[in-house]
C-alpha cells in the first residue's frame, strides 16, 4: 500500500475552497484550531484510485505575506509540512486577480496544481479560459471544475497524483525590475550565508521577502544570522531609498507591479477570451443597484436582520423547551428515585441544570449558526459590512462587527455565547477582540426577567419607554466602551475594509449543515468540559458550609410548634411550615459561601445602594443572569420564585426599606453591565484564544458596572434625597 | 485626461490607476487585490452613508473606505 498523500487547499477567500474541501471529504472531516490561535484548521480525508488522501484546507488568503494570522499558518504549513501537493482554487470569473496567489506559489516553488473553479460562472459572463494554454505558460496542471457539482474534480485528483509522483519543481524566476533584480544578485552571497534560513525557503524568495520587508523573515534572518542579517536589511534600505527617491514607491509596490505584469503577459496570450465587452451589468450589480441602495439598502437589512433574529430565538424555541422537558423530568426522576442528601443535590443542582445549561444553548447556537451561514455563503453578509460600516468604525470597529452585536441583544432578547462565536466572521484581530469584549453589554434574553421586573416593581407607569431606553443605553455603552478600547487597550490603526464583494450564490445545503454542525459540535465539546465544572462549583458556592445543627434543630422545633398550635387549622399549619421554610432557605442561603460574599461585599456594594440580599443573587448571576430573580426569591425568603411570575417579588421590593426607584436604577444599570455569565465567559476565552481576555472581560465589566451603579446612586439621592 | 483622486469619483465613472502612495499592510491589502497602476477601475457605489465606496476590479467588485481611497490616484477622461 503506498503511503497517504497530504494535499493542501489553498486559494482566495469565495473562489470556492470551502466548497471543494467539502465535496472531496464529505462527512469525513475534522475542525480544530491551530495552537494558540484562533484560525480555524480543517482536515478531511478522500479515497482516489486505491490511493488515501489527507486533504488540509488552508485559511483563504489573497497573499503570502505575513500581515495576517491567516496569511502565516497558510505560509508556515506549505514550508513546514511540505504538503505533497497544493491545489489552489482559482476562480475562473476573477482570474487576473486569483493568479496573484498563485503566483507567489510558483516562487515558493511549491508542487502545485491549479483548480480553474466557477468555469460556468465565468462562460455565464462570456470568459472563456484555455485551461491547456494557461498549463502550458504556467508549467503546471490547470484542470477546469465546478465544485459546486463536484464536475472535473475526478480528473483534478488525477492530476494532484500525477503531480505528487514526480519530482518536487523549481521556484520559478521572475523578474522585479532592474533595481530590484540588481539588489537580489547582490544579496545572493550574503542570504546563501544563512544557511538555517536557506535550508527551509529558497534562496531568491528569501531576498524578495526581505526586499518586501516581511516582518517573520527580517525577525528569523536577524536572530539566526544576526550579521549577514543587518547587511542584507542595510541593502534592503538603501533600494528602498532610491525607489522612493526616483520613483516614489516602495520595493514591494514594485514586486507587485511585476506579479501582476507577469500575469498580464500569461493570460493576454490567448489565454482568455472574451465573447462580449466587459462590465456589462451582472446579475449581482443589479441586486447591489436595490440591495445597497441608499434609503432602500438599510430598510431591507434591518427586515433580513429581523427575520434573522425572529428565526434564531423564536423557532429554537420549541427544541429548547423540549430540552428543559427533559431535564426537568431527570431532575425529578432523580429526587423521587434518589434519597436526600448532598449527593442528590449536586447531581439536580449542580450535574442535571448544569448539562442542562450546556445544551440548553444547543438550539440556539444551531440555527443561528444555520442563519449566518445562510447569509454568509450567499455573499449579503459582506453588503451587511459595507453598509454599518461606517458607523462601526467611528467607534473603532468594523462593519462585520454588526452581526454579533444584533444577536447577543441588540433587538433586546439575543444572547451574548453566539453573539461571541458570531465575531469568527470578522477577520482583523484587534476589531475582532473589541467586538467579543463588548457584545455581553448587550441586552439579552437572559437579562429580560430581571429588567422587567426592576422597571415593574418601581416604574411601572413607563414600562414600554424604560424597557426600549435600555436597549439603547446597551448600545450607547457598549459602541463607547468599543472606542475606548480601541484608544487604550487594543489601540493601533485599524484594520484595512479593502474587502471583497463576492457574487450573490445559492449556498449548497451540503455546506449550510456541514457548516452549521461543526461549529455546534465544537461549541459542545468544547464549552461543555468547563461549563460543568463551573456550574457544579457555583452549586458548592451557593450550599455549603451547611447551617449548623443547632439552627436545623431550631427550625425543626419551630416546625414541631406549628404542627401543634396549628393543628386544627390546616391551611394556616401549610402556611407556617411554608413560611419556616423559606426562611430556612434564605437562613442557608446567608451561611454558604455565596452568601458571606453577598454579605462581605455589602460594604462596598452600599455606594451603590445595593443590600447584602442583591449581592447574592448578582453573585448567582455569574451562573446565568436568569438566576438572578430566583435567587432574590430566596434571599428574600419567598422561596423558588419563578422568572416568569414574579408579583410576589415586585410587591415585596416595592415594599422593602432598602428599595427605591435609585436603587432600581443603580441594580438595573449593575445587572446590565457586569461581568457576563460564565457561559459568555468561557466562549470568549475560546475565541479569542486565551483566558487572559475571559478574565479581563469579566474584572473590566464588573468594576465599570459598579462605577456606573455608584455614579447613578449618588447622584440620585443628591437630586431625590429620601 | 486628468489624474484624480479616487475619493472624488462620482459613481458609473471609469479610470485607470496611475500610483497607489501607501506603504505597510494597507499598501499591500490595496496591491494584492488587484489595485495597482495600469489597472481599469469603475465605481459601482456607495455605501448609504456615503463610506465605504464599491469599485469594479478585474472582474470583481472590491470595498475600500474613502480615508484608504485617499492613496489612490486614478486617470480619468475629462
Amino acid at each position: 500500500m503506498e503511503p497517504v498523500l497530504t494535499i493542501a487547499l489553498a486559494g482566495n477567500p469565495n473562489a470556492g475552497k470551502t466548497t471543494l474541501f467539502n465535496h472531496l471529504t464529505g462527512a469525513r472531516q475534522h475542525v480544530g484550531n491551530y495552537p494558540g490561535i484562533t484560525v480555524e484548521q480543517k482536515e478531511g480525508c478522500c479515497l482516489h484510485q486505491g490511493r488515501g488522501v489527507r486533504v488540509v484546507d488552508l485559511p483563504g488568503t489573497y497573499s503570502l505575506t505575513a500581515y495576517s494570522v491567516e496569511e502565516l499558518v497558510a505560509r508556515d504549513f506549505l514550508v513546514n509540512e511540505q504538503p505533497d501537493v497544493v491545489v489552489d482554487v482559482v476562480d475562473a470569473s476573477n482570474l487576473e486577480r486569483n493568479l496573484y496567489l498563485s503566483c507567489q506559489f510558483l516562487e515558493l516553488g511549491v508542487p502545485l496544481v491549479i483548480a480553474l473553479n466557477m468555469i460556468d460562472v465565468a462562460e455565464k459572463r462570456g470568459v472563456t479560459i484555455d485551461a491547456e494554454a494557461l498549463s502550458s505558460r504556467l508549467g503546471v496542471p490547470v484542470v477546469p471544475i465546478i465544485a459546486r457539482s463536484g464536475k472535473g474534480v475526478d480528473r483534478l485528483l488525477d492530476a494532484v497524483l500525477a503531480t505528487a509522483a514526480s519530482a518536487r519543481p523549481h521556484p520559478v524566476f521572475l523578474r522585479y525590475g532592474s533595481d530590484i533584480d540588481q539588489a537580489l544578485t547582490d544579496m545572493t552571497d550574503d542570504i546563501a550565508a544563512c544557511t538555517e534560513l536557506t535550508a527551509v525557503y529558497p534562496q531568491r524568495w528569501l531576498g524578495v521577502k526581505l526586499l518586501e520587508n516581511d516582518e517573520q523573515i527580517v525577525r528569523k534572518t536577524l536572530e539566526a544570522h544576526p550579521e549577514a542579517g543587518k547587511k542584507l536589511i542595510a541593502r534592503c534600505e538603501s533600494v528602498g531609498q532610491h525607489l522612493q527617491h526616483t520613483l516614489g514607491v516602495y520595493p514591494e509596490a514594485v514586486i507587485a507591479d511585476h506579479r501582476y505584469g507577469y500575469i498580464k503577459s500569461i493570460i493576454h496570450q490567448g489565454v482568455v477570451h472574451r465573447k462580449f465587452v466587459a462590465d456589462r451589468l451582472y446579475a449581482s450589480d443589479k441586486i447591489d443597484k436595490v440591495v445597497t441602495h441608499r434609503i432602500l439598502g438599510p430598510l431591507i437589512m434591518a427586515g433580513v436582520l429581523y427575520c434573522l433574529y425572529t428565526f434564531t430565538f423564536s423557532y429554537s424555541s420549541v427544541p429548547v423547551e423540549w430540552l428543559e422537558k427533559f431535564f426537568a423530568l431527570l431532575s425529578t426522576g432523580v429526587d423521587t428515585l434518589l434519597p436526600d442528601g448532598p449527593f442528590k443535590s449536586m447531581l439536580i443542582s449542580g450535574v442535571i441544570d448544569g448539562v442542562g445549561g450546556v445544551l440548553g444553548f444547543v438550539p440556539i447556537i444551531m440555527f443561528m449558526f444555520f442563519g449566518i451561514a445562510l447569509l454568509e455563503d450567499s455573499g449579503y453578509l459582506a453588503r451587511v459590512a459595507f453598509m454599518m460600516d461606517r458607523i462601526f468604525h467611528f467607534f473603532g470597529l468594523h462593519g462585520s462587527s454588526v452581526m454579533p452585536f444584533i444577536i447577543s441583544g441588540g433587538i433586546a432578547g439575543g444572547c451574548a455565547v453566539p453573539g461571541v462565536m458570531a465575531a469568527r466572521t470578522l477577520r482583523s484581530p484587534k476589531e475582532r477582540l473589541a467586538t467579543l469584549l463588548t457584545v455581553p453589554f448587550m441586552n439579552c434574553g437572559a437579562k429580560l426577567p430581571v429588567l422587567t421586573l426592576l422597571i415593574g416593581a418601581f416604574f411601572s407607569a413607563h414600562q414600554a419607554r424604560y424597557m426600549f431606553l435600555s436597549t439603547l443605553a446597551a448600545w450607547l455603552i457598549a459602541l463607547c466602551v468599543a472606542k475606548l478600547l480601541r484608544l487604550t487597550l487594543l489601540k493601533g490603526a485599524s484594520t484595512p475594509f479593502v474587502m471583497e464583494l463576492p457574487p450573490y450564490r445559492f449556498p449548497t445545503l451540503k455546506g449550510l449543515f456541514i457548516h452549521t454542525w461543526e461549529r455546534t459540535w465544537q461549541y459542545i465539546k468544547k464549552a461543555g468540559t468547563v461549563i460543568l465544572g463551573i456550574s457544579i462549583l457555583i452549586w458548592a458556592m451557593m450550599t455549603y458550609p451547611e447551617l449548623p445543627e443547632a439552627r436545623v434543630a431550631h427550625y425543626d422545633s419551630l416546625r414541631q410548634e406549628a404542627r401543634q398550635t396549628l393543628a386544627v387549622d390546616t391551611e394556616g399549619l401549610a402556611a407556617a411550615l411554608a413560611k419556616i421554610d423559606t426562611d430556612k432557605a434564605q437562613d442557608g442561603l446567608r451561611h454558604s459561601i455565596g452568601g458571606r460574599i453577598g454579605l462581605a461585599l455589602e460594604g462596598v456594594s452600599r455606594y451603590a445602594g445595593i443590600d447584602w440580599r442583591t449581592n447574592i443573587a448578582l453573585v448567582g448571576g455569574f451562573a446565568a443572569k436568569e438566576v438572578i430573580v430566583s435567587t432574590l426569591g430566596t434571599a428574600y425568603s419567598l422561596g423558588e420564585v419563578d422568572p416568569e411570575e414574579t408579583t410576589s417579588l415586585q410587591e415585596r421590593l416595592d415594599k422593602d426599606p432598602n428599595w427605591n426607584p435609585v436603587v432600581a436604577l443603580a441594580v438595573l444599570a449593575f445587572i446590565m453591565f457586569y461581568s457576563p455569565c460564565f457561559v459568555t465567559v468561557v466562549c470568549i476565552a475560546r475565541e479569542s484564544g486565551s483566558w487572559k481576555w475571559a478574565a479581563f472581560s469579566m474584572l473590566f465589566n464588573t468594576v465599570f458596572a459598579f462605577i456606573l451603579a455608584v455614579a447613578i446612586y449618588q447622584i440620585g439621592i443628591l437630586l431625590y434625597p429620601r | 485626461m486628468t489624474i484624480v483622486n479616487l475619493r472624488t469619483m462620482a459613481i458609473n465613472q471609469s479610470g485607470t490607476i496611475v500610483a497607489v502612495k501607501v506603504g505597510g499592510e494597507l499598501g499591500r491589502r490595496i496591491r494584492e487585490m488587484g489595485l495597482v497602476p495600469g489597472t481599469e477601475i469603475t465605481i459601482k457605489q456607495r455605501a448609504p452613508l456615503n463610506d465605504p465606496v464599491a469599485l469594479r476590479v478585474m472582474g470583481g467588485t472590491l470595498t475600500l473606505r474613502n480615508n484608504e481611497a485617499d492613496y489612490i490616484e486614478v486617470e480619468v477622461a475629462s
